[in-house]
């Protein structure tokens, strides 16, 4: 089993990222994942960028609905309930 | 207005209730239905049969999923009818080469990633980044473009996610994963540190 507690290399680490943020890792390859984040600032760093970068894609503003759009459509629901 | 509300109004024709509903999902079902066709006027037909079908579907919700979540399924199951050629998509197992980051061969950093200072974080979140971004996810592999259109810019659960487009929660976070990496590497870009 020793293969199984080796240290995580960083590619791993980096691999493992989403399935970390979503709490999808096995409680094992939680822990190996959380000891090299402590002990590696540049995967810590990588981890924190890419929480960033969901922000800011989060941050998107929607388009706006051309008002046209939504008349037809609500005079499509109106036409529907009169039949 | 709360969801329950909505659908119970909805199913009695009520109008303001509707626009309600074309307000908050419209634009998010076009955006949606892009990740499927190859334009935008083919998008906004899909949306249109797909208020067509919700208009007459909404008496058969059964409030299983929620709401936004049976309409996406709608949505994607019209875009899929359409025909129409799909952009290039990429399989589930090819996703593990040309990776955005580079190690070396013991598997550390080879160029690590460079911090972000609290400046450029601050600028990220105006709207200086949107429109790159927008451009980059619309280039990515039909796929991962959909996932995280779903999850990151929609804001939809994995659980959500795997529902409207099929997918199982382990190919899900695969296509996520490579979505966001992507990303990174374009605001890495974007702030010139890439």
């Amino acid at each position: 089993m020793r293969i199984l507690n080796r240290d995580m290399v960083c590619r791993e680490a980096v691999g493992l990222v989403t399935d970390y943020l979503d709490d999808a890792l096995p409680r094992r390859a939680r822990r190996r994942f959380e000891v090299h984040l402590r002990n590696c600032p540049n995967c810590s760093r990588y981890l924190e960028q890419i929480r960033i970068t969901i922000d800011t894609v989060g941050h998107i503003e929607p388009d706006t609905l051309d008002p046209e759009v939504k008349d037809e459509l609500i005079d499509l629901y109106r036409r529907f309930h009169e039949e | 207005m709360e969801e329950g509300e909505l659908v119970e109004r909805l199913r009695k024709g009520d109008e303001d209730a509707f626009a309600v509903l074309v307000e908050r999902y419209h634009t998010q079902m076009v955006r949606l239905a892009r990740t499927f066709v190859p334009s935008r006027s083919v998008a906004e037909e899909v949306v249109q049969d797909t208020w067509v079908g919700i208009i007459k579907g909404i008496g058969t919700f059964e409030e299983r999923s929620s709401l936004r979540t049976w309409m996406f399924r709608i949505l994607v199951n019209q875009a899929r009818k359409t025909g129409v050629r799909e952009r290039r998509a990429v399989a589930v197992d090819d996703l593990g080469v040309d990776l955005p980051e580079r190690f070396a061969a013991d598997g550390s950093w080879s160029s690590p990633p460079v911090p972000w200072t609290d400046d450029v974080v601050d600028q990220l979140f105006a709207s200086a980044m949107a429109e790159p971004l927008r451009i980059a996810i619309e280039a990515l592999p039909t796929n991962l473009c959909r996932v995280v259109t779903l999850r990151d810019l929609e804001g939809l659960s994995a659980r959500e996610v795997c529902d409207v487009l099929g997918l199982t929660e382990a190919n899900q976070r695969v296509l996520l994963h490579r979505a966001r990496r992507q990303l990174r590497r374009i605001i890495e870009h974007e702030i010139g540190e890439g």
